[in-house]
């Protein structure tokens, strides 16, 4: 691919703190590299601001391999960016081209607090997760890998519902702040399994009632979250949860 | 878990909506079915009716069907309080929005816009209600017509009248627009908030309620045009 240098115009979410009201600040950068990610992109505007002595531009990241699910920016009305099952920091410059105006915010949810500049508040995920997201083991020896048979199409299933980052571009997205496909890909991936059986019933309702309380959106099967996840977590998963909570809400007692 | 607790969880309160939403598209499939009996005219000029208004006698006079009618206000009355409570709560969830919405990226117009279209839908009840359930049930003023000595209500001759006013039309149209786009989302969205997660179900759903929406849909809208410009009656 032709390299080529673009000079763009970014308008960039700014917000001092919880509290603080926000506001857009628009960015000129030039000479960016079609080669650079987008995330580099950020690094040379916030050097650029800092020689300038003024605050650079939070934002959150640390891989930078789309696998530890921390970058959560919302591009041009999109999380994520433009591409498809892709995470901020493997966007690349060149889905852009010169003279474009990108606009940069962050995820909005009340669930998400925005803790400063494009950074948010994720931590309703991990005590989500921590409610019920587990299987409680002692640890010991590995267990011999045949000791407990799992059928190919099940293991298959539950390992793509393994792959969710927790990134939150899901509840981003959806129009009712719903964390439904996170929730379903944290809770498919232990059902499917044997060792998910014991916490099975309890699992569920533990983890959709610290969602709730969390305050995410309910289900509406749009959609949107399946577009915009960077793993393809697949909607049916949503489904499957619902069948999960219905089954032991109406049996537990 | 307590029943409380289930019913009122996000899960909870969109199985519910998907239960009553289900029975709802059962009601249809009675309605459209009793009411296309108008259509009988098209090919016996001189049927004038009698097989509409023989389907409505039945409905109105059998006693599990009366019994039937109450479930079905109390699950419609269900579906819209429940679906304006999870509205509000779903739009409480996010109280600043963002400045480039993500618009049609990902899901369809009507999918987002159930609740707008579900308003519609109740707006147009409250005119159809007023139209025929009220007359039919409640004030007893309609002509009454005799088939083999059996007194009844002239249903079709009700159609013909409400149907010969020109602002009735459109407004039964865009119910019946409304109607169809409501279905076309709320039909396999239902099944998915009642755990239907086999995809093999979940594709024949899809189509299935593409095609049920819009062949429900136009079957209706046939009625009061056909009524208007005389194809029918």
């Amino acid at each position: 691919m032709e390299h080529y240098n673009m000079n763009l115009t970014l308008k960039v979410w700014r917000q001092k703190n919880s509290q603080d009201k926000g506001r857009f600040e628009t960015y000129q950068v030039k000479n960016i590299s079609s080669e650079m990610s987008f995330l580099e992109m950020f690094d040379v505007l916030n050097e650029e601001l800092i020689r300038e002595g003024k605050e650079p531009i939070a934002f959150d990241h640390d891989c930078r391999e789309g696998i530890c699910g921390m970058c959560s920016m919302y591009i041009n009305g999109r999380p994520h960016g433009p591409w498809h099952a892709n995470t901020t920091c493997q966007l690349h410059m060149r889905a852009y081209k010169d003279g474009d105006t990108i606009v940069v915010e962050p995820w909005r949810a009340n669930a998400f607090p925005v803790v400063k500049d494009l950074v948010v508040d994720r931590s309703s995920f991990d005590r989500i997760v921590q409610s019920g997201g587990y299987i409680s083991v002692n640890t010991g020896n590995a267990v011999d890998a045949n000791a407990m048979p799992i059928e190919k199409d099940k293991a298959d299933a539950a390992f793509a519902a393994a792959a969710c980052i927790g990134c939150g571009a899901c509840v981003a997205a959806c129009k009712n702040s719903s964390a439904m496909l996170f929730l379903s890909a944290k809770v498919s991936h232990l059902a499917l399994l044997p060792q998910g059986a014991p916490e099975r019933k309890s699992r569920v309702l533990n983890m959709v009632a610290q969602m709730d309380r969390e305050g995410f959106g309910a289900c509406t099967n749009t959609g949107a979250c399946e577009a915009v996840c960077p793993k393809e977590i697949s909607i049916t998963n949503i489904a499957r949860l619902n069948l999960e909570y219905i089954g032991s809400g109406l049996v537990t007692e | 878990m307590q029943w409380s607790e289930f019913f009122t969880s996000s899960v909870g309160k969109k199985f519910v909506m998907g239960l009553t939403g289900l029975f709802l598209i059962s009601f249809l499939v009675i309605h459209v079915g009793i009411n296309s009996c108008i259509f009988a005219d098209l090919f016996d000029p001189s049927e004038n009716g009698e097989m509409f208004n023989k389907g409505a006698h039945f409905m109105g006079s059998t006693v599990v069907i009366r019994i039937l009618e109450v479930g079905l206000f109390a699950g419609l009355i269900l579906h819209i309080v429940q679906g304006y409570l999870l509205e509000a709560r779903n739009r409480s969830a996010r109280s600043v929005g963002y400045a480039v919405s993500m618009g049609n990226k990902g899901s369809k117009w009507y999918s987002r816009s159930m609740g707008l279209l579900g308003t519609l839908l109740l707006l147009f009840l409250v005119v159809h209600i007023a139209h025929f359930w009220v007359k039919a049930r409640i004030t007893h003023t309609l002509a009454p017509v005799t088939y083999n000595g059996v007194e009844m209500h002239d249903m079709f001759s009700e159609m013909k009248a409400v149907f010969s006013q020109g602002w009735v039309i459109p407004v039964y149209v865009l119910g019946c627009i409304s109607l169809a786009y409501h279905l076309a989302h709320g039909f396999q969205s239902a099944f998915r908030s009642v755990g239907v997660h086999n995809n093999k179900y979940n594709k024949l759903l899809i189509g299935l309620g593409y095609a049920f929406s819009i062949i429900v849909s136009l079957l209706f809208a046939l009625m009061p045009v056909s009524m208007y410009f005389g194809w029918v009656g």
